[in-house]
């Protein structure tokens, strides 16, 4: 049953053909047996996910159910605030927070009667590729143990990927749902800037960070996007738009539809003969459904990588600032007086990755450099939106690798942060622009690993991406439970 | 770019960052070759492109100015590293 999807285990619990407490109770057992390997959870809530399956099963009987989700157990990356649980970041500096109050998405989430398992493992503060930053150590993937889930959301595309929940709820700030998703073979959607609420979302890079769902199809990505969309007062860069019937969207047909190849995003070094084998397949898959393929130019990507380096680093180091020992969190002892204890605090609860990065962020927005960096960065980020601007006004959507090779091996890319931060390179641009992308699987690399498609479309138009990748999934069925020694 | 041990150390300070030496000398070089790679930039003609802060635009969203009750106090003061009462207990911050 640890295979089924979002929507059918939905529907077995409001059929009454399984109870919340049977599905809870197994999933459980799941993530009892293969977390220690996996380390997909950082916090597993065993007594109170089976608490909450007994509530869900007493108000079914009574013929109440709380929303679509009623019954469904599923994870969130320990980036959202669940109050009293412990949220970490997957940092040292937050290992004994428990937040006051719900973000938003967790709200949502519980709200629309999902049961919740536990808090996902990520990189320390969403910055990484491959959840080897996290202080919880790294989170693995499923289809090699050897290899990383990537990241930042990598505990959770791994737990999607490993039947250790239904779905998932995670964050990108420059791929971080998508090249995950991506490596561990299941769809992850990032929604354009604004739609879902950032409240109670532990802040990276705020004019980047959007959260969105990791699951193992299509539908259930529309699903739990319907769930956590929409307007918070609290965010004041939430958009007071109507949310649209997504789980429509996937089954319309593709026909008519213009999908853009971006020649920049193909010319590469980098990309893997593979990924690029199992991207034209899917191009001819969607061509064959009545799609039009049209040959498009984003000029300025080769610049996106410099200006997220600059841009995702400043507003991090400024986020970052509150975490100072005097009000929750981490605190060292020292003799000394309050700036000292705020520099050793912050030196023993940062890792090196989020250390580095402060350090770059407070760099470029120190004084005399602003202008060269940050001022800079943020005009070149105009010109890719407008490079997006100018495609859209051609095709409806943009078709190209999410991650340029399959996933690589634990420790191999740590010892340089720049051939790390490489592996972000076509999912950046996206959020750059605030438009929304998903990664869906499209093939298996001869090792036996996944490989995603990215589809990237118009702001608030997250309708053409579900109805392409849905057309994508339906026509190249492939696994999206990694066996994991089981028969 | 080449940035000094000096540079790393203002930064750090401005940062409140306690690095240790290794790290210093890690991040000179870690920071340079990061910044090399991040110049790429200045060969585009930015000079009458306006700048983007945020992708999606909107206005300003005004809401009236009400006080309302947080129910929270009692949990968000338990989590606090030193605590007095209803204060957050801090080092001295006069320096003798």
């Amino acid at each position: 049953m640890h295979e089924w999807t979002l929507l059918s285990a939905a529907r077995k619990v409001r059929e009454k053909e399984i109870s919340s407490r049977e599905l809870t109770r197994a999933i459980l057992d799941r993530i009892e047996r293969h977390n220690p390997r996996i380390n997909a959870y950082v916090t597993v809530l065993t007594e109170k996910a089976m608490k909450d399956a007994l509530a869900c099963d007493e108000a079914l009987q009574k013929g109440r159910t709380l929303g679509p989700l009623h019954g469904v157990p599923v994870g969130l990356k320990d980036i959202f605030c669940t109050r009293g649980i412990r949220t970490t970041c997957g940092s040292r500096i937050l290992h004994n927070f428990i937040p006051p109050y719900d973000a938003t998405v967790t709200g949502k989430v519980l709200s629309s009667g999902a049961v919740l398992l536990g808090k996902q493992n990520m990189d320390e503060f969403a910055m990484g590729s491959s959840t080897e930053t996290s202080h919880f150590g790294p989170a693995r993937n499923p289809w090699a143990l050897d290899r990383i889930p990537g990241g930042s959301s990598g505990g959770t595309a791994a737990a999607v990927a490993a039947g250790l929940c239904f779905a998932g709820v995670g964050t990108d700030t420059g791929g971080s749902i998508r090249q995950p998703a991506s490596v561990c073979g299941v769809v992850g959607l990032k929604p354009t800037y604004g739609r879902v609420s950032r409240y109670g979302m532990i802040a990276f890079a705020s004019s980047l960070d959007q959260g969105g769902p990791i699951t193992r199809s299509v539908p259930d990505a529309a699903m739990i996007l319907s769930v956590i969309a929409g307007h918070d007062r609290r965010d004041s860069t939430s958009v007071d738009l109507p949310v649209p019937d997504y789980l429509a969207a996937t089954r319309e047909s593709v026909k008519g539809l213009k999908v853009g190849l971006p020649r920049e995003y193909f010319e590469g070094e980098g990309l893997d003969p593979g990924v690029r084998a199992a991207v034209e397949k899917t191009l001819a898959v969607l061509t064959s459904q009545g799609a039009q393929a049209l040959e498009i130019s984003l000029p300025h990507t080769r610049y996106a990588l410099s200006a997220y380096y600059i841009i995702a680093p400043a507003e991090a180091s400024s986020n970052l600032a509150r975490y100072d020992g005097v009000r929750y969190g981490h605190r060292a002892r020292c003799e000394g007086g309050l700036i000292e204890m705020m520099s050793r605090t912050r030196a023993e609860g940062f890792g090196a990755e989020v250390k580095r990065r402060v350090m770059i962020g407070t760099y470029a927005l120190s004084a005399g450099y602003y202008e060269a960096y940050y001022g800079k960065a943020q005009k070149v980020r105009t010109l890719i939106r407008r490079d997006f601007e100018e495609a859209f006004s051609k095709v409806d959507v943009i078709l190209t690798p999410t991650s340029p090779t399959p996933a690589f091996r634990i420790g191999e890319r740590t010892g340089d942060p720049l051939t790390m931060y490489l592996s972000d390179i076509f999912t950046i641009p996206c959020n750059l622009a605030g438009i929304p992308g998903i990664s869906v699987p499209c093939g298996m690399s001869r090792e036996g690993l996944p490989i995603g498609a990215q589809l990237l479309g118009k702001h608030f138009r997250e309708e053409d991406l579900f109805m392409a990748a849905a057309a994508i999934e339906r026509e190249i069925p492939l696994p999206r439970v990694a066996p994991m020694g089981e028969a | 770019m080449a940035i000094t041990r000096e540079e790393v150390l203002h930064v750090a300070r401005l940062a409140r960052l306690a690095l240790s030496d290794a790290e210093v000398d890690r991040l000179r070089d870690q920071l340079g070759g990061i910044l090399d790679y991040i110049r790429q930039i200045d060969t585009l003609d930015t000079g009458d492109v306006v700048p983007t802060s945020h992708a999606v635009e909107m206005g300003t969203p005004f809401r009236d100015d009400s006080v309302r009750p947080f129910g929270g106090k009692e949990a968000l003061l338990s989590n606090a590293p030193d605590r007095e009462g209803d204060f957050f207990r801090v080092p001295r911050i006069i320096e003798d």
